[in-house]
């Protein structure tokens, strides 16, 4: 496990090996991002405890600590399509430690919310974006969070259809989950904080499901799915 | 004692035996927990991953409603909840741009009034340990727990400040006080995969196959949690857990009210036992009494 994590490390080390123009250092990027989040990135120094207690590291193709500093330097479409920035959990432990007060998960945060903006979605990691879009489609639809829904539409969106269908029963038969979503009265109101958000944080909320987005990684789970029979 | 109680999605479905053993444990304790009325979603992850205003704007809704309440104290059992509860409720008694663009989006004037605070704290904080030492029938010794706190208890601290960030002890002082050993272990605060569930369940796997190795390691008979997002991802996924890396823990993973409850002398069934996926009738049994 470990000289696999290794070699990954060195390939993405081998990946970091780019031309870096005085344009793309000056670029706005950084400055917006600094402005926005009210977090200063600059103050990095990479010492590297964000990515030492980062849970998810080792499925990261950059690690945080490499993120932050492509942040600084401007690298705004190799971060944007990134799958580091989809895989952090938000569990908050690299914030939680950095010796800078560098709010890292925020800073993640900040970095998906552009990359929807932006359309930017990374090809190997489709379906947690998805699964967010989805989810928040379920909470508008239903105000509150209707677990067969969300499961059902991801498997059929996501491709994998039959996932977890083993636990369902169970479920099931302990009334740990219903048939039925369970509406709060005042779905107006619900409408309405969704309507409102999308207009104030400038967000296209009508593309809360991205065709283009389900098509690819139907297409990804189909290729998928023909490999392992060869 | 009487809050505005806002158990959020997962008590509801996954993690009912959490919501059934709060109210118990509450009405013993006379802690009166009322429900806030048509409470919706506080949007938990993906809420602030997608868009910022409305991650704020959905708590910041049930705090209102709380508020109309005529309740200046909200409890919620979830760590995500408390966590976005409290998160929203920060931004709204700092940030004055966000706190505008929030009145906003939900239409009415909050300046941060209502305090967020989990049920962990009023039990320990609030009611006390000495109080609590008082009320306990029957103290649960032979049992050996290891305390999970996870993610979103803790952090980020300057907002909740609870508990210690890496070195937490508020339930296991809490299992001292009803005669459970707690374990010393290092894996308290670590994560377990969180949300990842559906989407990368080799992530959660991985994980909470960690943390279930660890506790096993250091002695405990089954973990403590005060998450439904832990609890499921730890109890639902064992048998994944085993499948995938051939290890058969056989760990319950209890709330830390079903433990309390049952130290207070109500009755196992109302504490929702018979809902786990890894049955803790054997453990019980063995240690504390039949059920």
């Amino acid at each position: 496990m470990i000289f696999k994590n290794f070699s990954t490390l060195s390939q993405n080390s081998l990946k970091m090996k780019w031309f870096i123009s005085h344009n793309t250092i000056k670029s706005p990027f950084l400055k917006a991002l600094e402005n926005d989040s009210g977090v200063t990135v600059s103050h990095c120094y990479q010492c590297g405890k964000c990515s030492a207690g980062c849970p998810i590291a080792y499925q990261m193709d950059y690690l945080p600590n490499q993120i932050i500093r492509m942040v600084q330097l401007g690298l705004e479409e190799q971060v944007l399509s990134s799958r580091t920035i989809w895989l952090c959990a938000s569990c908050l432990t690299c914030t939680s430690r950095c010796p800078r007060k560098i709010d890292i998960a925020e800073i993640m945060d900040y970095l998906r919310r552009l990359a929807y903006k932006k359309d930017i979605l990374p090809k190997g990691e489709i379906g947690i974006p998805l699964f967010n879009k989805i989810f928040l489609k379920n909470i508008e639809l239903f105000g509150r969070l209707f677990e067969m829904g969300l499961i059902g539409m991801f498997n059929i969106l996501s491709g994998e259809f039959f996932k977890d269908m083993d636990l369902a029963p169970k479920m099931f038969l302990k009334r740990k989950i219903g048939i039925f979503p369970r509406k709060v009265k005042n779905m107006q109101e619900v409408r309405g904080i969704f309507r409102n958000s999308g207009r104030l944080g400038r967000t296209r909320r009508g593309k809360l499901l991205y065709p283009k987005l389900i098509f690819l990684n139907l297409l990804k789970k189909t290729i998928e799915k023909i490999e392992k029979l060869k | 004692m009487k809050y505005a109680y806002f158990p959020g999605c997962s008590l509801h479905s996954t993690a009912r035996e959490y919501d059934l053993s709060t109210r118990e444990v509450a009405s013993a304790l006379g802690i009166e927990l009322q429900e806030i009325p048509d409470w919706i979603c506080c949007g938990a992850t993906p809420a602030h991953i997608t868009m910022h205003l409305l991650s704020l704007a959905l708590p910041v809704k049930n705090l209102l409603k709380a508020k109309a309440m005529d309740s200046c104290e909200v409890v919620a059992c979830c760590a995500a909840c408390f966590s976005r509860l409290k998160i929203a409720n920060d931004f709204m008694q700092n940030n004055l741009e966000y706190r505008a663009k929030v009145n906003e989006i939900v239409g009415e004037n909050y300046q941060g009034e209502v305090k967020v605070r989990h049920f962990l704290d009023i039990i320990v904080n609030e009611y006390g340990l000495k109080n609590l030492q008082q009320k306990v029938v029957d103290k649960l010794s032979g049992l050996k727990v290891a305390c999970y706190y996870g993610c979103l208890l803790t952090r980020p601290h300057e907002v909740t400040q609870l508990d210690d960030l890496e070195e937490p002890h508020l339930m296991d002082d809490l299992m001292k006080t009803i005669g459970v050993e707690a374990v010393s272990w290092p894996y308290k605060t670590e994560c377990c995969g969180a949300s990842f569930s559906l989407t990368r369940t080799d992530i959660v796997l991985k994980l909470s196959g960690d943390i279930l190795q660890m506790a096993h390691d250091e002695g405990a008979q089954a973990i403590v949690v005060a998450c439904p997002l832990c609890q499921s991802n730890l109890d639902l996924r064992q048998a994944a857990i085993k499948k995938k890396f051939k290890k058969d823990f056989d760990m319950p993973i209890f709330y830390f009210t079903q433990l309390l409850g049952l130290s207070l002398g109500i009755d196992p069934k109302k504490l929702g036992f018979d809902k786990h996926i890894v049955n803790p009738a054997k453990l019980l049994k063995e240690k504390v009494y039949g059920l």
